[in-house]
């Protein structure tokens, strides 16, 4: 558990860079390595499956599309002039931050067998998995079997995004 | 439009990566069962290496063929899922509940097996045919227009 400090620090220090850069192609690239570390952050607590989607959705096809997206764009829009921050986020946002820190004080210890999360449907899932879908990986199981329905949304919502960014950005004319 | 890249070095190490990822994605996505992956993940790769034939050798380009055929295929993943769920209608069951998915010879817990399997598949195809089309059309650019000029109109 060593590694929870630096990568905590190098998380905060590329959010930080991402939003501070001058020039968003910069701030795209910096966004990447962000997802990465966050990746690497989901893999250190156990959430293979979350680390695997982050790291190739968040750090690859992301950037990706936020490159094109860029390169559409003419040079002086990707050169962003910052205004002064407003009196009400300095002010809010730490005093918020101090609000959430309080609330995690009371939410369960990591891991702890007897939080909520883990008491409730969990164990069903886990126990009758194997036995009754043959899927070793519970997260399979539960994302593609018991809440498929969950899923097969999720699908429709990407195709939906699909269509959306043709109708809007393609050339219908020729 | 996206044009051919002109280094030899990117056309050259596209050629090795591109066959690699997609065989990458491809075993991601039948080994979601067992490890982490599955479908989503499986077809962000799929699609992450067509965008990358079409970056280095063009939309155009006998190389990226695939890339260009699979934009045929939008909603196809979607009715592959769908059908699946129907089938389990069919059956006599509750929409996607592969129990009753009619396959002779199969238990419960392998037609819920082959129905995870199916499904998966329809995810990757969905994920992989959205991700090759959004970049087309982030890229697709005929006359010089550039996006926040089309935005002002």
């Amino acid at each position: 558990m060593t590694f929870e400090l630096p990568l905590l620090i190098l998380l905060v220090m590329t959010a930080a860079g991402a939003l501070l850069v001058k020039d968003l192609i910069s701030a795209v690239f910096i966004l990447g390595s962000y997802s990465f570390t966050l990746a690497l952050v989901w893999a250190l607590l156990g959430a293979v499956d979350v680390a695997f989607v982050e790291a190739v959705v968040g750090a690859g096809l992301a950037t990706v599309f936020f490159l094109l997206t860029l390169f559409r764009a003419s040079v002086k829009d990707t050169q962003i002039r910052r205004s002064p921050v407003p009196l009400v986020a300095v002010v809010g946002l730490p005093l918020l931050a101090i609000l959430l820190l309080y609330g995690a004080g009371d939410l369960p210890a990591f891991g702890d067998p007897a939080s909520p999360a883990s008491t409730h449907i969990a164990p069903t899932y886990i126990d009758n998995s194997v036995s009754q879908t043959r899927t070793p990986n519970v997260v399979t199981a539960v994302l593609m079997d018991y809440r498929a329905l969950d899923t097969l949304v999720e699908t429709i919502v990407i195709f939906t995004a699909g269509i959306a960014c043709a109708l809007i950005l393609r050339n219908n004319d020729k | 439009m996206i044009h051919p890249h002109d280094s030899v070095i990117v056309r050259t190490l596209g050629r090795i990566v591109i066959p690699v990822a997609q065989l990458f994605g491809f075993y991601v996505l039948v080994f979601g069962q067992y490890g982490p992956g599955g479908g989503f993940v499986g077809g962000v790769i799929l699609a992450a290496s067509m965008i990358l034939a079409i970056l280095v050798f063009g939309l155009d380009a006998p190389d990226s063929r695939i890339a260009s055929m699979v934009l045929h295929g939008d909603g196809l993943g979607l009715l592959i899922f769908a059908f699946v769920g129907g089938m389990c209608l069919i059956g006599g069951g509750q929409f996607l509940n592969y129990t009753y998915l009619e396959i002779p010879g199969l238990d419960s817990a392998s037609r819920h097996y082959v129905g995870i399997l199916l499904t998966q598949v329809g995810v990757a195809v969905d994920v992989a045919v959205t991700g090759v089309s959004i970049a087309v059309s982030l890229s697709t650019d005929d006359n010089g227009v550039t996006g926040k000029e089309v935005l002002d109109g």
